[in-house]
């Protein structure tokens, strides 16, 4: 881990009155560094703002107070060039099949047919979606279509991916399997990811580091490293050193999660 | 807010008035200041009452006819789901057909006056209040009427005390398109088949070139019509968030 | 049996039905004419060639009408969604719009535009107008909100996001708008032949009944539901093999 990939300073979110409701601070104030290459998880109790957090990074959301820096440039409120999200809900097209679902934002460039038309061929296998190219989402179960989703987005070749919840509706068998392959793919991709969870098992198989986050306003309480080598996946889930993560990450959860119960 | 918004909409639609009269001129229309006069003295004059009053007797009974028929065949086929298959696609069918080219029909059947325009603008209601109707009863959740049958209610009462209500947002919805539909038929069957009437003075008014009626009356059925749907739109938009709490 | 030969047994059951009372005296023949003569006068009408300018005038205007509406009313709608005020300064007006006797313009129309064609398509147009808008408006409304964050992940302008992500998304919707469209053009524009215009489908039907010519006048009216029905069915039919890619 060397450098500075994406640098957050004094980060706050303030979402202002409305007739409905007060004024609510939803976040930080946050400093966070996140470096070049690693996988960094984010868990926090509900409502807490790690939605909110991903979306400023994104550029979606501006902060109140502070700035994002991607690359030593400044995020405001604009999503700058080289970033990837997945999102919880599904964010398939239902008018497009899935290769047309894939090569959308491949499209929006200058990229060539055939530079297209390899690397969604590529992403289809790598998802396992290749017997479903020519399907529409609406034939496809959950999973798949947030493989597809993950696909769209890994075929532009982004330098920072931010995951939100993206296995947040799917079974537990699934999420493990889903967990092996992002590995693969961060792996295989070399760039800087962000997932947010609410599953410890999930935080503590697949982080370099896991952001432990405060009921709202969301502060980072602590960051956990998890010192797995390349050589992780849902497998050490066996190891006593993932029993330490889980039970650490659950104490310190534990009070955040009773405290935004009682906010709730 | 909303009246500011109202006042400010009011006065655009002044001014693209005025301003389109001074392009057209006096021969095409009216300035909005001769119209709002000219439909206040029209309201003062006694003699347009007989026609007021024709046209409100229509429209009310075409109402009447087109909700009840409208929710009665509605319901019935939302409650079958083979009815429904069967009926939908001819409601569908029967309110997109242009009904203005059956005036002749309605004529031969029911004859000039009161009942020819009465028919006229219950056809033109009927259809958008069934196939809400139905639509309301079919998605309706089964879970009601589960409940309902478990308190061992006769079935007249689960269609009054249940059914209905929980479809009320979604027929009021076709109510309200349907008051706008059958105020146009009302109105092209005094057009048509009348000789009072506030449809049967504009008809008269375009044939003579009456610049100043047509406008006049134009305006007077624009305001009631404007006026009347913004309230059921009001009233359809709390029963909605009552109901189901989304906007 | 199935729920569309139900149906269509019930439509030949009432065929059937109306030619009997017509043939046995219950309904007048100056009311009515019995439907298989209808069928044989519309043959006759269809063969003979006189009627064919008037029905080619009266198709390509509410064609005219109807394309312009869509296009305009799609435009339109696109627009009034981005502007979240205007939007709901203009909702009532949308909801009282089809109880405004459009005709009532007709005249100020001929004087702005002259004794063409203009003002029947006019007319056409401004029925069918607010359909595609309001029905635009619901659609627009729909799209998820996951989808617009999306088009900002992709980077897309205002225009491209309307046009890659949020109309095709609409795209179910505005096409119950375009199925009205199709009808408030053919009400629109016979609506007005049949007021004031010396030619047109609208205005032989409302010259035969003036001249109790049934059987010139139920032919003609035939013809048009006939039009009007297959057109919507056509429409119906498309929107149907598009939507099974996108619903179950």
């Amino acid at each position: 881990m060397s450098e500075v990939h994406v640098a957050l300073r004094g980060v706050t979110r303030v979402f202002p009155a409305t007739a409905a409701q007060r004024e609510v601070r939803a976040l930080g104030p946050i400093d966070l560094d996140l470096m070049r290459g690693e996988f960094f998880v984010v868990v926090g109790p509900s409502g807490c703002g790690k939605s909110t957090l991903l979306e400023i990074i994104a550029g979606l959301n501006r902060p109140t107070e502070g700035a994002v820096t991607l690359e030593g440039n400044p995020v405001a409120g604009e999503v700058p060039e080289g970033i990837g999200v997945v999102f919880q809900e599904d964010a398939s097209f239902p008018w497009l099949t899935v290769t047309d679902n894939i090569a959308f934002g491949l499209r929006q460039t200058a990229l060539d047919k055939a530079e297209i038309a390899t690397r969604v061929d590529h992403a289809l296998r790598l998802m396992g979606l290749t017997d479903f190219a020519a399907a529409y989402p609406v034939q496809l179960s959950g999973g798949m279509r947030q493989r597809v989703c993950l696909a769209r987005t890994l075929v532009q070749r982004p330098r920072v991916i931010l995951l939100d919840e993206p296995f947040g509706a799917l079974d537990q068998q699934t999420r493990f399997l889903m967990g092996d392959e992002l590995l693969r793919l961060w792996r295989d991709s070399g760039a800087t990811v962000m997932l947010i969870t609410h599953s410890l098992d999930e935080a503590g198989m697949l982080a370099d580091r896991i952001g432990v986050m405060s009921a709202r306003p969301g502060r980072m309480l602590e960051i956990i490293e998890t010192r797995w080598g390349e050589e992780r996946g849902s497998r050490v889930v066996a190891t006593p050193r993932f029993g330490e993560i889980t039970a650490r990450l659950w104490q310190l959860l534990r009070d955040e999660s009773q405290r935004a119960m009682a906010g709730a | 807010m909303r009246t500011l918004r109202a006042a400010i909409l009011i006065a655009c639609v002044l001014a693209a008035w005025q301003a389109l009269f001074a392009f057209a001129g006096a021969s095409a229309l009216t300035s909005p200041r001769d119209t709002i006069a000219y439909a206040a003295e029209l309201l003062s004059s006694p003699g347009f009452y007989p026609h007021l009053i024709e046209t409100a007797q229509a429209f009310a009974v075409a109402l009447a006819i087109a909700i009840s028929c409208g929710i009665l065949i509605g319901f019935t086929l939302g409650l079958y789901r083979f009815a429904a298959d069967v009926g939908e696609p001819v409601l569908v069918a029967l309110y997109s057909i242009p009904k203005i080219t059956l005036y002749p029909i309605v004529l031969l059947a029911f004859g000039i006056g009161m009942p020819a325009k009465i028919a006229f603008g219950a056809i033109h209601g009927i259809m958008p209040i069934a196939i809400f109707a139905l639509g309301a009863a079919r998605n309706l959740n089964p879970v009601y009427l589960k409940a309902a049958r478990v308190m061992r209610l006769p079935p007249s009462r689960i269609a009054a005390r249940v059914l209905l209500p929980a479809a009320i947002p979604e027929i009021f919805t076709g109510i309200r398109i349907g008051f706008s539909l059958t105020l146009i038929g009302t109105l092209l069957g005094e057009m048509f088949a009348s000789q009072r009437g506030i449809g049967h003075l504009l008809i008269q008014a375009i044939g003579l070139h009456n610049v100043r009626m047509i406008m006049a009356l134009t305006l007077l059925l624009v305001v009631v019509a404007v006026t009347a749907s913004a309230l059921l739109l009001a009233v359809d938009r709390r029963l909605r968030r009552h109901m189901f709490g989304a906007p | 049996m199935t729920a569309g030969r139900l149906r269509f047994a019930l439509a030949l059951a009432l065929v059937l039905l109306l030619e009997a009372l017509s043939r046995f005296g219950v309904i007048d023949r100056f009311a009515m004419i019995p439907p298989s003569e209808i069928l044989w006068h519309l043959g006759k009408i269809l063969s003979g060639g006189e009627m064919w300018p008037a029905i080619g005038k009266t198709l390509t205007n509410v064609a005219m009408a109807c394309i312009a509406a869509i296009i305009v009313g799609v435009i339109l709608g696109t627009l009034i969604h981005g502007w979240r005020s205007l939007r709901e300064t203009l909702d009532p007006l949308f909801a009282a719009y089809y109880a405004i006797p459009v005709y009532a313009f007709y005249p100020l129309f001929i004087v702005i535009f002259g004794l063409g064609d203009v003002p029947q398509v006019l007319i056409g147009f401004m029925l069918a107008l607010v359909a595609v808008i309001v029905n635009t408006l619901n659609g627009l409304d729909r799209v998820p909100r996951v989808l617009i964050k999306t088009a900002r992940i992709q980077r897309l302008g205002p225009l491209a996001t309307a046009l890659k992500i949020t109309l095709p998304y609409a795209v179910p919707y505005i096409f119950t708008g375009v199925k009205l469209a199709v009808a408030y053009s053919f009400i629109g524009v016979i609506g007005a032949e049949l007021i004031m215009s010396r030619t047109g489908l609208g205005y032989e039907i409302g010259f035969a009944y003036n001249n109790f010519d049934n059987a010139v006048m139920y032919p003609l009216i035939v013809l048009v539901l006939a039009i009007a029905a297959t057109v919507n069915t056509m429409f119906f039919l498309w929107e149907k093999k598009m939507l099974a890619r996108r619903r179950k």
